[in-house]
């Protein structure tokens, strides 16, 4: 791969994270269990849809191959999307999206405040915006960790149960393949391996805030920045691409 | 889900320094933290603040209804208490 297609490649996980989370969170509207959260959780995905617009146009800038952001949102295939797959996993109960939401902004801030010193301009650009809108999220997202965490009985069994099967989507949020390692080696981002004992204090803190039980770190899934995804992967492609696939080009 | 509602808040936002802080309208929450939390989500997306107050509705005294006529209508007829009588110099545009 020459550097063109490893900073794609790079830019287009990032890219994807943010899309398939926002649409995840959009799923909500219409859902929530108030009218307060559920502007929130619409808020998130905006934020997470801004940052995926700004990171496809750069990866579709760089890849050069005469794509469009919205045909890298739209018209790609579950194998060619390469978002980790915490931020694929089902909504579930508020708690769940919770549990989902908090893992990944406390991994999001420490890799955006790393990409914000980028040797890549333009990809900095984003983190230093990214990061004030993820530092929001995390704040909140927290907030609820720690109140349904150290609320009723019920709520606690819920949250700890959502942590626990979320947990072994963590491992892949710090796995680390060749393009990971050039991109830390050209200055691009941060080697993800340097991040985990910073998120390890983070979500400890939090954690026993919430007077939850850090989980034990056993087998770890991975395989979605290599675009092996779980199975809920084409349900929200069908749902995200419907349109397209069914009147290409179509525009309102 | 619980049928229980949280409290409602009422909210005040400052638009810039120097400015007061206006109401905006509420939002239901569980406590003030959370208050905030909506109140920028939902009164503070398109740049329209810079500082929240939240405080809960139910602290709010309010006058009664009942005794407008009593309370405001007297002060109708003081004109002289409206600083109308004074000549402007010219040239004073702000005032």
């Amino acid at each position: 791969m020459d550097r063109a297609e490893r900073l794609s490649t790079y830019v287009l996980r990032l890219a994807d994270n943010s899309l398939i989370l926002a649409q995840r969170l959009g799923e909500w509207v219409g859902h929530a269990p108030a009218l307060e959260e559920e502007m929130a959780l619409a808020n998130f995905a905006l934020d997470h849809m801004g940052q995926a617009r700004m990171l496809f146009s750069l990866a579709a800038d760089i890849e050069d191959k005469d794509r469009t952001e919205d045909d890298l949102a739209f018209l790609r295939d579950s194998i060619d999307f390469h978002n980790v797959l915490l931020v694929e996993q089902p909504n579930g109960h508020f708690g769940q999206t919770i549990a989902r939401q908090f893992l990944f902004d406390s991994f999001y801030q420490y890799q955006l405040e790393a990409l914000s010193a980028s040797e890549e301009p333009r990809l900095a650009e984003i983190a230093v915006k990214a990061r004030k809108e993820n530092h929001y999220h995390l704040r909140h997202t927290r907030q609820w960790l720690v109140r349904l965490g150290d609320g009723t009985s019920e709520s606690h069994r819920r949250m700890q149960t959502a942590v626990d099967d979320l947990w072994r989507f963590t491992g892949e949020l710090f796995s680390r393949d060749a393009v990971d390692e050039w991109a830390a080696a050209a200055g691009v981002g941060p080697d993800p391996a340097t991040l985990v004992s910073r998120w390890d204090a983070y979500v400890d803190d939090a954690l026993a805030e919430a007077t939850l039980t850090r989980p034990n770190s056993g087998w770890m899934a991975s395989g979605g920045k290599e675009g092996r995804h779980t199975e809920h992967h084409g349900f929200i492609l069908a749902d995200m691409q419907f349109l397209q696939r069914a009147y290409p080009d179509a525009q309102w | 889900m619980s049928n229980q509602q949280w409290p409602l808040f009422e909210i005040f936002i400052r638009s810039k320094s120097g400015l007061n802080h206006r109401h905006v309208g509420s939002v239901h929450a569980a406590d003030t933290t959370m208050a905030i939390d909506h109140a920028r989500d939902l009164y503070t997306r398109r740049g329209e603040g810079i500082s929240i107050w939240a405080i809960e509705s139910r602290l709010i005294a309010a006058s009664d209804p009942a005794e407008t006529s009593a309370l405001f209508e007297p002060a109708e007829d003081k004109i002289y208490r409206h600083a109308t009588f004074y000549g402007v110099p010219d040239g004073v545009e702000n005032l």
